[in-house]
């Protein structure tokens, strides 16, 4: 279906302007979707590499983490943990990928207790098993790779509602919008040659008679 | 600029090695209480949010809802009877979501 309009001669120059500038805006945006898809490419492969990874590693974390527990009461444990000697302080930056603005993280450890060579055992090594230890040990080294997971997963997330939204603007322009404007403006030019040549013959006959009667 | 902190929520047993790397644990052990700790988690500057599988396929409309900000992030995580298959899941999703068609996990089946 075309758009209603009146068939005039104005009406037909706003509309191919109109289709002039939807045809821009349709090239642009199909070239947005293509660069957020690469770049969501690139995040989500590396997203899933990294969740592989984390979630094997963690596994094995907890799995040291419940020998620990097994070993030692749950008294002495709780009592262990009960003050952690670091404090992970966290910066957020805004990192700008095709205007999408996704969280990057920054962070440092702070220590909650000063002088003392700073460990990250909040316990002193008597009365707890070193089960405990290595579990701790890597859980710490998990930190860093779950912080970029959690970057890496948000800014997927995003990039993944932005595509679809592009994408969907992308179609709405290409199957429905573009075409319709054709159409009328196939629809008015039509028009416009109908009673051009309406008068055109309106004009003949016209001549006609006068010619008859002289 | 502001510091944030980060939270974890999970079963006792999963979360208490967290504790010593200076992040909030959050010991919870059914859905109900787990919504009521991620509202408050959201209201407050906390950016990163771990959650453990075993809850997070609870809470699966919250974490949607937030999951279109900006902050903060919701991560799920194994729990320590291992993974549900749940973070994976919602990796594929995206995909799904971005391109149509899944191109990533197929290959697995």
């Amino acid at each position: 279906m075309e758009i209603r309009v009146n068939p005039t001669r104005m009406e037909l120059n706003r509309l191919k302007k109109r289709l002039q500038m939807a045809l821009r805006g349709h090239k642009l945006l199909k070239d947005k979707r293509d660069e957020l898809i690469r770049q969501f490419l690139l995040r989500v492969r590396k997203n899933k590499e990294l969740r592989e990874q984390i979630e094997k590693e963690l596994t094995e974390a907890f799995a040291k983490f419940l020998l620990a527990r097994a070993v030692m009461s749950a008294e002495t444990l709780e009592e262990a943990l009960m003050y952690p000697t670091a404090r992970l302080a966290l910066k957020v930056e805004k990192q700008n990928i095709m205007s999408v603005y996704a969280p990057r993280f920054t962070w440092e450890q702070e220590k909650t207790t000063r002088g003392e060579d700073s460990s990250i055992y909040p316990y002193g090594f008597v009365g707890t098993s070193a089960e405990l230890d290595t579990s701790i040990d890597t859980l710490s080294g998990i930190m860093p790779k779950l912080l970029e997971l959690a970057e890496l997963e948000k800014s997927v997330q995003l990039l993944a509602d932005e595509i679809e939204k592009t994408r969907r603007r992308v179609n709405a322009l290409e199957y429905v919008l573009i075409p319709k404007m054709h159409e009328t403006v196939r629809y008015i030019t039509m028009k416009l040659d109908e009673s051009e040549r309406g008068a055109l013959t309106r004009l003949m006959k016209v001549k006609d008679i006068v010619r008859a009667k002289v | 600029m502001s510091t944030f902190k980060i939270a974890v929520i999970g079963d006792k047993d999963s979360i208490l090695g967290f504790k010593t790397l200076g992040v909030t644990t959050f010991s919870v052990t059914n859905a109900d209480s787990a919504l009521s700790v991620l509202k408050k988690v959201v209201k407050e500057d906390y950016a990163i949010l771990f959650i453990t599988e075993e809850l997070a396929q609870h809470l699966e409309e919250p974490i949607e809802e937030i999951k279109k900000r900006f902050l903060p992030v919701v991560v799920p995580i194994p729990n320590n009877k291992g993974t549900l298959g749940i973070g994976m899941a919602k990796v594929k999703e995206s995909v799904e979501k971005a391109i149509g068609a899944d191109i990533l996990f197929r290959k697995e089946g």
